[in-house]
């Protein structure tokens, strides 16, 4: 029994029809967004004496630190302090999980655009100026930047990951059929629009308030306060908002507050640290890229008997967040499919670049591009239709519904009577029109015609949790005021994803008052301590929770109050619109709310959640890690130039399961964000990176994101009707920020289609990803040479 | 004397004292302490600073166009309108408070982080006002003309398609002339005595003011030069700008050219070039962004002189030629032999770009005769970038065979280069399979690309090689570009 949480609530509550929860709220900021009047960190108001900040990055990849010579960067314009490693009165840390990663460079450098030192100075400008004249002295060491040369050499940055059930490589050999191969996929920079940032504002007795643009407030206050050698409790951490995140300000951004606070500190001035672009890119880690290496055995219905995978991620110079990132690729390399002998092994491979970190996704959709590029391969050496491969395979009655990490798939009579993945898939398939589409694009492609179309379906079952058990908790304060208004807090952070909207819709709802009568205030580890990361999909489902039970605390003392004003019994009265209804009878909640406050009722609570029913064992990788799973379903219809690889996505159908949506609207906002934003990591979205190791794409003028025009013009979302969640999740949602992203990989198996149509889809195209209009010509050429005749 | 830089703002008259050379983003952030607008790179190329700018113009035509404010300079301010995010949200639309665009954005669900958004809102807001001002009454706004007005805009959170949406729900409302306060042409010299900009009126005056002042910077849009000072690589004291001199603005035309001023932007020239050529006016169009072509000029992107600048492979093709002037001479250059290496070019000390001379030849010269232009830009996303190649045919035919040919790329040395062997392989010849394979084979024979971000070597000689086929299949009249779908 969970000793922590807050007794459960009665599941009947989270059934009940509901006013303002699951109805079109748009995003709370909405107003201010459009008329220039969100506020975001770089925008408060400068006190007096403001200082800046730019970092010195180092332009060698690898290499011992001789000497730093600061003294013509000191005497710079304007400059106040230089601020090097020796700097620092606390700890020089600023790792997640391993002690392994330094604030500031200490002896050695690791790679190009590690931060070496801070140039504190009365304006950007002046600091950006002196930060080039720091001379960094470094002698050279051999760099590596790939991660398979690291797996020759072994070279990690933390232990390696197995995930084993069966015995995988006996069944490969006992199958009828046998394939080997490899696929690579890059990494991807999160482009948020607004870049790092942070405000540090010294105190008095060694306090520090920092405002950072950061997805975990509780990390940056620990760090900071480890930095400067205080306890947590004199730092305070704030975020009203942040220009953008997906996982980019996971761990990421407590390096930039850190060294804002370290700035303030030294300096006794509010110190401000905003990243210029390219300095951000360099500086920051992105989504891992990964090779991935296969073996496996199947029979000629294409059922896979066993599957072996090295997957090898592209962890940079230390391990950040790696672990766990590798650990949700081995649990999702199984995506939909049964796989009963399987053994997944996941390496980090310490390279020199720039530490990879969270990004949407986190690990799950490059073992989900692996699987989906096994079963293509499958297909294509069988002669049949990748449709058919992933039917045999399903998990289901005749398959098996236990992952290889032994949580059970299906909850309920799910597997009996309303198997979520089967409603999916059937609907996508269906709305796309998927056999007609089929038939025309065949008869374009028989025109051999220099442009070639392609089309795939991509399924998706994503595990939703935090893998580690520990950090699924959320926390919420909320106070009534004497006129009825609410004061909301919670320990999630706002990113654009909507989730204050939401979570104020949660305590509207408890209060059956209007929505603009809850107040969103900025996340503050002073108000709700101890917070895990925004992340993993799970803001709304935790904080939303932990909100509701806080909400739900008061409204029991409030309704006491109203029983003995109404004389009444509970089930009597009733809360809504503004107002305590008993039959006939009725007050405002405010006027209830002042009748608390007479009898000394207290109007404040704190709430509380801890996911029900998880657990997990690293070691073993074994468990049930996953409260639930969410799942989705994409058909998208490709196009590709065959002379110069230019390629397009033509039409995307999506359903995907939100549970009862808590906001149709902004879900509709996250599957379609996340989707484009996954259809340019593995279309035109490229690091690129010299034989220095310096990474060369640092700015939108070099590194692609998708445009307006790059949206298929034909894009249909559906969310899933009708399925609250099985699990008691808050008004049975389910979450939705990750899960459509994987949808995308719906474009890059539609390219493969694409090339693979050259050899009448007799063979597999060798197409990695991105599948740049490079890759896709080289694949192209590739594919004509290998098929011959049959062009 | 140095005179404030005046300038209407959000519709009130302001006189700023300040570094000719500040970027308006700044000054508008720290100086006038109007935060709505955000950076988003300080490279011009995500929009999330973009204002809506109307410059004086001595031809007479002026509007209100989106463009980047963190790679323009206060200096260019001068005589101009501007206005921001602030100045929208002040309008009026019925009984509420912004802009249609803003209330359409709001309704729609068009916002999810926000970061993006007041350029979003300014870059909309442009089109429409363009659209409302536009004499063709009828013309209903098409989706791509929205796509056209965004391409300078990134949006990492929404996916685009409610911004989409908002453009079209906006578009259907009265929308309001946007708040201006016209402030007269710009002084002489504007700025602060360490940092000014000299507008001259007149040829003569600037080529004058480029003898006296062999340490000024020449600017015409800013759009290559400025990312210097956006980078804080850069301050310069004094700045010149080309914007206002009258024979520079010029675009005329007779029976056997289309003559260009150096000051004429991307977006003044693209009406004249439609005309002739729809595959460089298609080009035109992904060249950069709105933002980038309403300051951008032709002139100016033939004098940075990049390898994979746009404008030189049609130019080059087009067989145009320059106009160049100093306070000595004038002489007339063909496109030919201005680039020399690198990022050089002929150009003198103290000489300039007059103007860009393009012969206009009709497509159709008669009945047998008749030309062809194409010009194909590969590059990894279809809106504003680079060209990784950039490939332009000029084809005469005599019946079924080419009569005369100019191909040139960009992307492909260390200069646009022509590529005479691949022409000769065409000259006298039906565009067969022989032909496009002599014509590949002196394209391979020719360039020796580089490998950068944008492409391999290996990628570059075959794409470039490969656009002979697509020329051929273009010109047979199959759809060759996935756009096209
Ligand atoms: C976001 C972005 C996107 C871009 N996209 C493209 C693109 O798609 N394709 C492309 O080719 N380029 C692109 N560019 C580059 C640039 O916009 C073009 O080269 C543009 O045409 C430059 O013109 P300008 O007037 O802004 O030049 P400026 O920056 O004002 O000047 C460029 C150089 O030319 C000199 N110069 C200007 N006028 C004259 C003259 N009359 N005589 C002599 N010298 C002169 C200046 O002194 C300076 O050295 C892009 C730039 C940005 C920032
Ligand atoms: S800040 Fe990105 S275009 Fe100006
Ligand atoms: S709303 Fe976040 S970038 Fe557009």
């Amino acid at each position: 029994m969970n000793i922590q949480s807050k007794p459960p609530v009665a599941a009947q509550k989270l059934d009940a029809e509901t006013r303002i929860v699951g109805h079109d709220h748009v995003h709370d900021s909405a107003s201010r967004h459009v008329r220039g009047q969100a506020v975001y960190i770089d925008d408060m108001p400068d006190l007096p004496g403001t200082l800046h900040c730019a970092p010195v990055l180092s332009n060698v990849a690898h290499g011992k630190i001789l000497n730093i010579d600061f003294d013509k960067a000191r005497a710079s314009e304007g400059v106040v302090d230089v601020l090097l490693a020796s700097d620092i009165p606390g700890k020089n840390e600023v790792a997640p999980i391993f002690a392994d990663e330094p604030f500031l460079a200490e002896g050695k450098v690791e790679h190009v655009g590690q931060i070496v030192g801070l140039v504190v100075a009365d304006t950007l400008a002046h600091a950006l100026q002196a930060a080039r004249k720091v001379v960094v002295d470094i002698e050279e060491l051999t760099p590596c930047f790939d991660e398979a040369e690291a797996f020759e050499a072994q070279s990690r940055t933390l232990p390696d990951q197995h995930l084993k059930r069966g015995d995988a490589q006996q069944a490969i050999e006992a199958a009828a059929r046998r394939l080997t191969g490899r696929v690579k996929m890059g990494g991807q920079d999160h482009f948020y629009l607004e870049a790092h940032t942070a405000h540090a504002f010294p105190g008095e007795a060694g306090d520090m308030t920092v405002w950072s643009s950061t997805q975990h407030p509780t990390e940056v206050q620990v760090h900071v306060a480890m930095l400067l050698g205080v306890k947590s409790h004199k730092v305070d951490v704030k975020c009203r908002r942040m220009g953008g995140a997906f996982g980019g300000k996971e761990s990421q951004a407590t390096i930039i507050a850190g060294l804002a606070a370290l700035a303030a500190h030294a300096t006794g001035q509010p110190c401000r640290f905003r990243m210029r672009r390219d300095d951000d890119m360099a500086a920051t880690g992105k989504r891992h890229g990964y090779t991935i290496n296969y073996d496996v055995g199947f029979d000629e219905t294409g059922r896979i008997h066993g599957l072996k995978v090295e997957a090898l991620a592209h962890s940079g110079h230390v391990a950040d967040l790696t672990g766990p990132v590798i650990a949700r690729t081995l649990t999702h390399l199984d995506n939909c499919y049964h796989i009963e002998h399987a053994d997944f092994l996941g390496f980090a491979a310490k390279t020199n670049t720039v530490s990879n970190t969270a990004f949407r996704g986190f690990g799950g959709p490059q073992g989900m591009v692996a699987i989906e590029a096994i079963i293509d391969d499958i297909a294509r050496s069988l002669g049949r239709d990748a449709q058919d491969i992933r039917a045999a395979n399903y998990y289901g009655a005749e398959t098996g519904s236990e992952t290889p990490y032994g949580q059970s798939v299906f909850v309920g009579d799910e597997l009996a009577h309303d198997n979520p993945l089967r409603n999916v898939i059937e609907r996508v398939t269906s709305n796309a029109r998927w056999d007609e589409k089929r038939t025309q694009i065949e008869a374009f492609n028989a025109k051999r015609g220099v442009l070639r179309k392609g089309l795939a379906m991509m399924p998706v079952k994503f595990g939703i949790s935090f893998n580690l058990t520990t950090l699924n908790q959320g926390g919420a304060l909320v106070h009534v005021y004497m006129d009825g208004s609410v004061h909301l807090n919670h320990g999630g952070t706002e990113m654009g994803q909507g989730l204050n909207t939401k979570v104020a819709q949660v305590v509207a709802e408890v209060f059956g008052i209007p929505l603009g009568d809850v107040q969103i205030t900025p996340s503050d580890t002073g108000k709700v301590p101890n917070t895990s990361a925004t992340a993993a999909s799970s803001g709304s489902d935790l904080n939303g929770m932990a909100a509701f039970n806080a909400a739900s605390e008061i409204k029991a003392r409030m309704l006491d109050v109203a029983c003995e004003h109404f004389d009444a019994m509970p089930s009597d009265i009733d809360f809504r619109d503004g107002q305590v209804v008993c039959g006939d009878r009725s007050i405002s909640f405010g006027t209830l709310a002042k009748y608390c406050w007479m009898k000394r009722i207290s109007l404040s609570a704190e709430g509380f959640y801890a996911t029900p029913k998880i657990h997990w064992d690293g070691k073993t990788m074994k468990g049930r890690p996953f409260f639930y799973f969410t799942y989705g379903a994409a058909v998208a219809e490709v196009v590709i130039d065959t002379l110069t690889g230019e390629n397009r996505c033509l039409s995307v159908d999506i359903v995907q399961d939100c549970g009862k949506s808590l906001n149709p609207v902004i879900d509709l906002g996250q599957i379609e964000g996340a989707f484009v934003q996954g259809m340019g990591w593995l279309t035109c979205e490229e690091l690129w990176w010299d034989e220095k190791g310096r990474l060369r794409t640092v700015g939108p003028s070099t590194y692609k994101i998708p445009g307006s025009r790059d949206v298929p013009p034909v894009f249909n979302v559906e969310l899933l009707e009708n399925r609250p969640n099985p699990e008691e999740t808050v008004y049975r949602s389910k979450a939705v920020g990750e899960p459509p992203l994987m949808l995308s990989i719906a474009v890059w198996l539609a390219l493969r289609d694409a090339v693979s149509s050259l050899s009448g889809h007799r063979l597999a195209a060798a197409l990695d990803a991105p599948a740049t209009p490079e890759r896709v010509l080289f694949a192209v050429e590739d594919m004509k040479e290998r098929a011959g005749e049959l062009i | 004397m140095t005179e404030p830089i005046r300038f209407s703002l959000n519709g009130c008259a302001v006189e700023a004292r300040c570094r000719a050379d500040m970027t308006v983003l700044e000054w508008l952030r720290l100086e006038a302490l109007l935060r709505g607008t955000k950076e988003g790179c300080a490279e011009g190329d995500c929009g999330a600073c973009s204002v809506l700018l109307k410059r004086p113009d001595p031809r007479g035509r002026s509007a209100f166009q989106a463009a980047n404010s963190c790679i323009m300079l206060m200096g260019q301010l001068d005589g101009a309108s501007l206005v921001t995010v602030e100045g929208l949200a002040a309008m009026r639309t019925g009984a509420q408070s912004g802009h249609p665009v803003q209330l359409a954005m709001e309704e729609n669900g068009s916002s999810q982080c926000g970061f993006c958004t007041p350029g979003i809102v300014s870059a909309l807001a442009g089109l429409l006002d363009r659209q409302s001002g536009s004499e063709d009454a009828d013309h209903t706004l098409a989706e791509d003309d929205i796509h056209d007005a965004l391409a300078g805009n990134l949006c990492r959170c929404t996916g685009y398609r409610p911004i989409v949406e908002a453009a079209c729900a906006a578009a259907s409302q009265q929308i309001a002339p946007l708040p201006d306060h016209p402030v007269g042409s710009p002084n002489a010299v504007t700025g602060e005595d360490s940092s000014q900009m000299l507008h001259p009126a007149t040829l003569d005056e600037l080529l004058a003011l480029l003898r006296q002042h062999t340490d000024a910077t020449l600017l015409a849009g800013g759009t290559d030069i400025s990312l210097d000072v956006a980078h804080a690589r850069a301050r310069w004291e004094r700045v010149i700008s080309t914007r206002n001199v009258t024979e520079l603005r010029n675009i005329s035309e007779n029976a056997d050219v289309l003559t260009l001023g150096a000051a004429v932007t991307w977006q003044e020239a693209l009406p004249f070039v439609a005309e002739h050529w729809p595959s460089f006016a298609t080009l035109i169009r992904r060249f950069g962004s709105t933002q980038i072509r309403s300051m951008g000029t032709v002139a100016g992107n033939l004098a940075t002189s990049s390898p994979i600048g746009d404008g030189a492979p049609a130019l080059l093709a087009l067989g145009a030629s320059l106009r160049l002037a100093s306070s000595q001479d004038e002489r007339t250059l063909p496109l030919d032999d201005f680039f020399l290496d690198y990022r050089k070019n002929a150009l003198r000390p103290g000489e300039i770009i007059k103007a860009i001379h393009i012969p206009l030849t009709g497509s159709e010269l008669d009945e047998r005769r008749h030309a062809a232009f194409r010009v194909y830009k590969l590059s990894k996303r279809y809106d504003q970038d680079i060209s990784t190649v950039c490939g332009a045919f000029s084809l005469a035919f005599e019946g079924d065979r080419v009569a005369g040919a100019r191909i040139a790329f960009g992307g492909m040395a260390a200069t646009p280069m022509r590529c005479t062997a691949a022409a000769d392989a065409l000259l006298g010849k039906p565009l067969d399979g022989a032909t496009i394979s002599a014509a590949k084979a002196a394209i391979a024979g020719t360039f020796k690309p580089m490998s950068d971000m944008r492409g391999s070597a290996a990628y570059r000689a075959m794409a470039a090689a490969n656009l002979v086929d697509r020329l051929a299949h273009d010109l047979s009249g199959e759809t060759v570009e996935v756009m096209a779908l």
